[in-house]
């Protein structure tokens, strides 16, 4: 039972942190028909900034510079990048993401280089909150959770309770009614693509620490992303966080509990063969669910991709 | 108020307009006809940015070539396309105030009058324009562009698909509109409707305008009607 607790607490940290990026990336998709490549590496550059910042003035306004400058970063991109290739088609636009992944990860490589930098959670976090049974409950861990919460609930009431926020919603499907309407829609693209980067950019400030600040940290949260946005359906803020924290709690349920493929198969009533070293199947009895965690979220995809092609909270018609 | 000259328009690599002339005054209904696929719609995606074109298109004395489509509309062109797209997940009130531009002060039109006009659309005022018939649909995309307060308003083919009833309900509205000093470009199959309401009338065939008049030079031409639009 406390173990079951303790693991929810750690979905639930990975599962926002995906969010974070999901959200992002899920709007951006569905306004502008780009699936962005490079956005996990905005998630990166948030690290990486907030890890040069805190060096000189601390972490604390780091929390706050690091994803302005990448939510910056990431206008520019859509105002001088994507905005004059979008003229040449979607598989243009593809390779520009995916060109600006490699070049962020080769900058960062050259300006920090190849290995893991010394980036720390504040001293003022690295504490144990409170401890269920014999675990303990770092802060920091709930202090990721309330940084999450609040900006999925600043970015709902934007989104439903502000006109800007009607603007995009229309947006997100019928951007061309919208701007003949005399709304500014190029400037709500750059708008929503800075946001959607600085999400991604605090998702990298608050994780760093925590999952490591290295070059290779996009690649390894990038594609988990992609399959969340997927499940959750393209354009749906709400799919984007039912997603993540079904895929967060997946996979950290799958990575604490050791349970063999023996035993399940057991339960079951099969059991394994006399010789298991001349059984066709002997690699599935020595499989463990720890080992198999990591393939879950795509195994969950390819389910979706079968049963609702158009995701979870996706629209049919998108 | 809005002249069109020498237009040409592209889609891609293909070239859908070839040197169109057109020109609205302010307050006249003018009808645009022809068949599927003669540039009519282009025509006015031209108009309002969406497409890539070369020409000028000229409203009180600026040019229109070459700007953003949302800076079209804050001149005053208003645009209500063929394809009726509401804004689903949105109410009614909201896709109505949507249609508000950003800074506008007043106007001709308040919400008010779009329910006096069209009780459905109060009725059904806080649902999920989703849920909208087709033909409350309509009123809706058309009464969104009017909140905007445009001095010309380009209306593509506002009476497909609509009942007897529902298509003289748009007639009203497209002479009130009139009567409020707005100018209206009327995209239309329906030939009887165009040459009621229209003070004059343009046919385009092959993205060209093959003939100009007035509803009853039309009337008295049965080789147009018979070459360039009856099917």
């Amino acid at each position: 039972m406390d173990l079951i607790l303790v693991t929810m607490i750690d979905g639930l940290v990975t599962g926002l942190l995906l969010f974070m990026l999901s959200s992002g990336l899920t709007l951006i998709f569905s306004m502008m028909g780009v699936l962005n490549f490079a956005h996990a590496s905005f998630y990166m550059l948030g690290a990486y900034f907030a890890y040069q910042i805190s060096r000189y003035i601390g972490f604390w306004p780091a929390l706050f510079i690091a994803p302005v400058l990448v939510g910056l970063v990431g206008a520019a991109v859509e105002r001088y990048g994507l905005r004059r290739v979008h003229k040449y088609g979607h598989v243009a636009e593809l390779i520009f993401t995916f060109g600006l992944a490699l070049l962020i990860e080769e900058v960062v490589q050259f300006v920090w280089g190849k290995g893991h930098v010394e980036y720390n959670a504040p001293e003022s976090l690295q504490f144990a909150l409170f401890s269920i049974a014999d675990y303990e409950i770092a802060a920091y861990k709930i202090f990721m959770i309330a940084v999450a919460a609040a900006i999925f609930i600043a970015l709902l009431l934007i989104l439903t309770r502000t006109r800007v926020g009607m603007v995009i919603q229309a947006a997100l499907t019928h951007p061309d009614t919208v701007e003949a309407l005399g709304h500014n829609v190029p400037l709500v693209f750059m708008g929503v693509f800075g946001v959607g980067s600085a999400l991604a950019g605090v998702a990298g400030v608050i994780a760093g620490p925590v999952l490591g600040t290295f070059p290779g940290m996009a690649v390894v949260l990038g594609s988990i992303v992609f399959v969340t946005i997927v499940v959750g359906g393209l354009g749906s803020l709400w799919g984007a966080l039912v997603a993540s924290l079904l895929i967060g709690w997946l996979t950290t349920f799958a990575a604490s509990y050791n349970i063999g493929m023996a035993d399940l198969l057991g339960a079951l009533g099969i059991e394994p063969p006399a010789d298991l070293s001349e059984s066709l199947l002997r690699d599935i009895w020595t499989l463990s669910l720890p080992q198999v965690g990591p393939i879950l979220p795509y195994l969950l995809m390819v389910l979706v991709l079968v049963f609702r092609p158009y995701g979870l909270f996706g629209n049919r018609d998108a | 108020m809005l002249q069109i000259r020498d237009l040409h328009a592209y889609y891609g690599k293909s070239h859908v307009l070839h040197g169109v002339n057109m020109d609205i005054a302010r307050g006249e209904i003018v009808a645009l006809l022809g068949r599927n696929g003669v540039g009519r719609s282009t025509t006015c995606k031209a108009v309002m940015g969406q497409v890539a074109l070369e020409g000028s298109i000229r409203f009180k004395d600026q040019e229109l070539a070459g700007r953003r489509s949302f800076e079209i509309a804050r001149m005053g062109v208003g645009y209500v396309p063929e394809n009726r797209d509401i804004f689903a997940g949105l109410t009614t009130r909201q896709n109505l105030n949507l249609g508000v531009k950003p800074g506008q002060k007043g106007g001709r039109w308040t919400m008010e009058d779009m329910f006096e006009l069209f009780p459905n659309l109060r009725n059904r005022a806080d649902v999920d324009a989703a849920v909208l018939s087709g033909g409350e649909q309509q009123m809706l995309t058309m009464c969104r562009t009017l909140m905007g307060d445009p001095e010309v308003i380009m209306i593509d083919e506002p009476t497909e698909g609509l009942s007897p009833q529902m298509t003289q309900r748009v007639a009203d509205l497209l002479n009130e509109i009139s009567r409020r000093g707005v100018s209206i470009l009327l995209v239309e199959q329906k030939l009887a409707i165009a040459l009621d309401i229209a003070d004059r009338v343009y046919v385009m065939g092959h993205g060209q305008v093959v003939f100009e008049g007035t509803p009853d030079d039309l009337r008295a031409r049965a080789d147009v009607r018979k070459e360039w639009l009856e099917v």
